[in-house]
Order: structure tokens, then sequence, then C-alpha cells
């Protein structure tokens, strides 16, 4: 069902759980229930976008593909040695903190902006992983339109899909120019894309890597420009439920081991050299911590010693991922930027594995 | 005869008053055990209900808004602005649907085979397809497919663009029409789809109604010398008004939940605000809890409106 308006509705049975069970939430006792829930299904439940071109998006083969989709593969293969032990489910950006929250999904992948009220208990009650991208807003126009500033958008139609941040953001920006506007929300980006596509909005707004994944699935990519400056920092992570440490610990290793295995120079094609390497030399006390050699990192996290290798030998590391779907040599042509290592002068930066 | 003590438990006016009491305290205990299980749940995940939130500014825009509205104002404010732009489209839309449904149930009545061959099209084609994808249709491809500045539909009085509906004496300044009366394009593509849909329910009803109404009263009337027209307004439909207003009410409350689909055609409604305001606060159940009031009052008062035409008009028939 491509439309469904009332989707939000979704969240009742979040408040027919709370209602009818007698027991606690799942994921507030001390041990991790939901990290012994995935085990004994065999399957990672992850929520993903599923219409988002290099971000997560059905492939023509039917397998579902794209940065987001390969980060829940690393968790599913980290957690479950097995890649391909994952469901996915498509969200909107509205129903996705209930799909958490209610324990629909076990993992949010859906390009979801960390802030401070979808962290906070009082908000959205979200668990974040490290941050996977940092991006920020932008602004879609017709390339034949001659605007060339947010101010000249005073007084017209805006398109933006509602329940994400760029809502915000947006009328944010418009009340510091002291200028009236027009949103049009909608509640699926196809809605959203598609009454811009339309003409009915002179603009469309969201994160800048998101539009240009958008307007490359155009059937006219060119006749469209992203505005020059960000409206916001849109810092994009993955998230659990809150009140499971144990199950966010474990996402938050996975995660962490993508960005520290492309610092070490540990790829998807020698991960198994490297593995070997590390067995063989005893001073290599670093590359044998972090592959599971020694010591109980992964033990201490619940999760197989050997879970880096599964997850590097499942989807590569972190540069694999972002080169195979956002890189330049993919439609979405985005450059490395602020996500490079922080060796090379970016923002990603993994904390010590021991 | 010795006079016998009837056993309580045989008492004809105790044990039906006995079993009230055990089925209403059955029901206010299972309601007690459901609160409670639902206030110490949300306790336990932090979600205690509040409603301070109610009070902060909104921060976001809502098109359209009859009410004034800008970001700075609360949140109240704008599930007001939502509400009145909710009961904006469900009362022109009950006004709406009643002509066009009465107008088509009528209609299948006609002496004129071709028009009554085309109010059954009309609702067979309408009341089967669902009502999600009729407002897309109508938003999507066929309002948003109008033209837009000099090349809009103009009739006098009324120009019909991409950008809206102008009523009055619409002028074109610089490429952009202006006008006494605005419609936007998401109003009227979810006004005409509520109307087409609910109208087709209605003229069942009303066709039901008149159908009641038997043939014996067409003769007398028209042996009186009454015309077709006079027929129907001073005979028939006195009489079938207590049959369809019942009918009515069923579907003027299905209209009212219908509208909650706004959001398919970009029309911000009081369910469209409120989904913002629940993603922007995290409060869903206080927010599920305004919306289950809001449409329940409304739907309400326009039982309690139909019921109150009911009466009248089924006394006015006796």
């Amino acid at each position: 069902m491509p439309f469904s308006p009332r989707k939000v509705l979704r969240a009742l049975p979040l408040l027919a759980g709370l209602v009818l069970t007698g027991c606690a939430v799942e994921g507030s006792g001390p041990q991790s229930q939901k990290l012994a829930a995935v085990k004994a299904r065999g399957q990672l439940v992850c929520g993903v976008d599923g219409k988002l071109p290099g971000f997560s998006f059905v492939a023509p083969d039917g397998r579902y593909q794209g940065f987001e989709v390969d980060l829940c593969r690393a968790v599913a293969a980290g957690v479950l040695s097995d890649p391909a032990k994952v469901e996915f489910r498509d969200l909107s950006a509205s129903e996705r903190f209930a799909a958490v929250n209610s324990g629909e999904v076990d993992l949010l992948s859906r390009s979801t902006t960390m802030t401070l009220s979808r962290d906070a208990a009082g908000g959205n009650a979200l668990s974040f992983a490290p941050i996977h991208f940092y991006g920020g807003q932008a602004v879609m126009v017709n390339a034949g339109s001659g605007i060339t500033s947010l101010k000249q958008l005073a007084g017209k139609p805006i398109c933006v899909t509602t329940g994400t941040t760029t809502e915000l953001n947006l009328a944010d920006r418009m009340r510091e120019l002291n200028a009236a506007y027009m949103p049009l929300k909608f509640q699926n980006d196809g809605q959203t894309y598609g009454a811009y596509l339309q003409g009915r909005c002179v603009a469309v707004t969201s994160d800048r890597a998101l539009l240009a994944a958008k307007r490359s699935s155009f059937s006219d990519p060119k006749a469209h420009v992203l505005l020059a400056g960000d409206l916001s920092k849109e810092p994009l992570a993955m998230g659990t439920v809150n009140g499971d440490p144990a199950w966010a610990d474990a996402v938050r290793w996975i995660a962490y081991a993508l960005m520290q295995a492309e610092e070490s120079g540990i790829t998807q094609a020698n991960v198994e050299a490297k593995l070997a390497e590390a067995q063989a030399d005893s001073n290599q006390a670093d590359l044998r911590r972090f592959l599971g050699v020694d010591g109980q990192l992964g033990q201490q996290l619940g999760l197989p010693a050997d879970f880096v290798v599964q997850v590097i030998k499942a989807v590569g590391n972190y540069g694999e991922i972002f080169e195979r779907n956002l890189g330049v040599n993919t439609r979405i042509n985005l450059e490395r930027g602020t996500n490079r290592q922080w060796t090379d002068g970016g923002l990603i930066y993994s904390p010590p594995f021991r | 005869m010795a006079p016998s003590v009837t056993p309580w438990w045989r008492n004809r006016r105790l044990i039906p008053w006995l079993v009230q009491a055990a089925v209403g305290l059955l029901v206010l205990v299972l309601v007690a055990f459901l609160l409670g299980n639902l206030v110490q749940n949300l306790a336990a995940a932090g979600l205690l209900l509040t409603w301070r939130w109610i009070g902060n500014p909104a921060g976001f825009d809502i098109a359209g808004s009859w009410l004034p509205f800008s970001a700075d104002q609360p949140y109240w404010w704008a599930l007001l602005a939502g509400l009145v732009n909710t009961l904006r489209v469900v009362v022109i839309g009950l006004i709406g649907a009643s002509i066009v449904g009465t107008a088509v149930g009528v209609a299948s009545f006609s002496g004129n085979a071709l028009l009554r061959g085309l109010a059954r099209v009309y609702v067979e084609l309408i009341r089967n397809i669902p009502l999600l994808l009729q407002l897309v249709f109508w938003y999507f491809v066929v309002f948003l497919s109008l033209p837009g500045g000099a090349q809009a539909i103009q009739w006098p009085g009324v120009v019909l663009a991409q950008s809206g509906l102008y009523l009055g004496m619409p002028e074109l300044v610089n490429g952009v029409w202006q006008a006494p009366i605005r419609l936007s394009v998401e109003f009227a593509a979810l006004l005409t789809g509520l109307i087409v849909y609910i109208s087709a329910f209605i003229s069942e009803v009303v066709r039901g109604g008149i159908a009641s109404v038997p043939k014996g009263q067409w003769e007398a009337a028209r042996a009186l010398g009454f015309s077709p027209l006079q027929t129907l307004r001073r005979v028939v439909l006195p009489q079938a008004l207590p049959v369809i207003v019942p009918g009515l009410n069923n579907q003027y409350i299905s209209l009212a939940k219908s509208s909650s689909l706004a959001i398919a055609c970009g029309y911000a409604d009081l369910y469209s605000v409120a989904e913002t305001t629940l993603n922007q606060t995290g409060r869903a159940v206080e927010v599920m809890v305004i919306l289950l009031g809001a449409y329940l009052a409304m739907d309400l008062v326009i039982s309690a409106l139909m019921n109150a035409l009911n009466r009248a008009v089924q006394l006015r028939s006796r």
C-alpha cells in the first residue's frame, strides 16, 4: 500500500501493548532482553526507509541495498554471524519512533538525525549509535526558477515531509529571515516529491545527501539544483530502544568496528589475511584484540569473539560501504567531505578497541 | 394457604438489580486494571502523561490556517487551528455531499433512462473505489495538472488554477492570482474527494427512502394533478425523510472521520497537525488522546444534531 495517511495509528499497538501487558516494557531489565531476543529469533528486524536510493531501497533484483541497509547487515553479521539474517521493514518518517519503542523493529537505520529530544527519555526515547553520516539540510529548486537564496522563497509553497527535523529547521530559518512561507506537508516522500515535481511547490527541502539521492531518481536530474548553504546540521545515526544499554552497546561497537577497520586498513578483501597475520604474530596486540584473537572484547558485549571479522567479511569497512553506496562512482555521486576519517581531516573517529 | 416467603434468589426485583451491579462492577474492575497497567507501564518507560508541553511554542507553520497562526504560538493553538481546518472541510463537505447525494438519489427514479443509468454508474463506480485512492487521484491527477498563471481556467468571477480556486473578482497580478476568496488546491481536492465519495452513499440512502414510499402515493398525487416535482416535494420526500435521516447520520459521521485522510493531499487538518505535534514532542499517548477525543466529540455532536432532526421529521409525519 503506497499511501497510508493513517500510519501514525501504528502508535496504537504501542498504546494497546502498554495497556494490556502486565509486565515491564521489553528491554528494561538489567540483562539485554533485546540481544537475547534477536539471538533466539535468529533474525534481526531492521527499520529502514526503503525508498531512498543510496541509503536504502529495493534494487531491481528485489534485494535491499544501500548505506543504511549495509549497516543493518553489519549488525546482523556481528550478532548472528550471518549478514543475510535481516528482515527489513519500511517505515515512514512519522512511524519510525513508535516502531522502535513498541519493539516492532530491533534497530532503526532510517536516515534519522540525532537530536536531544529524540535521545531523551521524555522525548522520543531513543538510544543512538555513533553518527555514521554528517550531513546538512538543503533546499532543492527548479534550475530555471532563478531562485538562489532562501529569502526568495518568502510567501512561496515549500514541500516537506512531516515528522522530520527538516520541518522544524525550515520554520526556524524562515522565522530568522522574517519571511512568511507556506509549508505543504505530506506523510511520505513519494507524495512530497510528487507534489514538487508537479510544480505545486517552488522548492522541496530535506538533507542534502537525501535530496541528491532523490534527484538521481528523477527523469531529468539536471533540471533541479540544490541551493548553497546548509539550513542545519543533520548528523544521521542508528537508533535502538532506550533502556536496554547492553543492546545499544552491541550496536554502537559494531558501528565503531566499521570505522576502526577503515582506520586500521582492514578491508573486506584482506580481512582473512589480516586475521591469519594476527594469529601468526603475537606482537600485533592491537590487531589481535580487534579481530578477537586475544582478549574478551566480544564476550563483554555478549557477541561472538570474532564479531569484527564477521562484520568486515560481510560488508567491508566504513569507507567501502560509503564508496559502494554513495561515493563518487555511484549515481548519488557524493564526496566523502566531513565523512572522511579523522586521520584525513574528517569527523569519523572510533574510540579504541580495548 | 400459608403465606410463603419468596427466597431472595427468586426475587424478581432483586436479581436483575444484582446482575446489573455485578456486570457494572466487572466493567469497573477491568477498566481500573487496564488504566492501572497503562499508568504503571508508562511510568516504567518514563512516559507518564504530562500536558505541560501543550503550552510550548509549536515551532512549525500551518499552511492555509483559518485561525491566525505563526510558529511561535503554542501547540494547543496549533491543534485548534487544525481542528478549525477540519471543521471547515467537514461542514462544507456535509452540505455539498447532501446536495449531490440527494440529486443523484432522486435521479435514480427519473423517467429518463439515460439519467437513471448515469446515476447507477456514478454510485457503483464511486463507492467501490477506496477513498484514499480517490483523494490521491483528485489531488495529483486532476488538481495538480491544472494550468497556472494566465493559462488558468477562467469563468466569470471564478478562476481555477494549479495554485487554487479563486472566487470573487480574480485578478492576475505579476503572474499571481488575487481574489477575495481563495481556496487552496489541497482544500479543493479534499473537499471534492469527500463530497463525491460520501454523496454516492447518501444517494443510496435517499434512493432507499424514496423506494419505501408506496407506489400508490405517487399515483394518487398524479391523479390529483401534481407535477412530478410537486409530487416529490409535497408527497414523497416528507414520507421518505423518516427513513432517510437515520441513514444520513451514518454517512455524515463517516464523512467527518474520513476527513482525517486529508494529509494524503497535503491539507493541514487536525490529524496532520497532530502528527507533526506528535513527532516534535514525542508525546504519542497524549496526542492520541486529544485526537481520539476530538473526533469522538465531533461525531457525537453530528449524531446529536441528526437525532434531533430525526425526532422532528418523525413527529411531522404522524
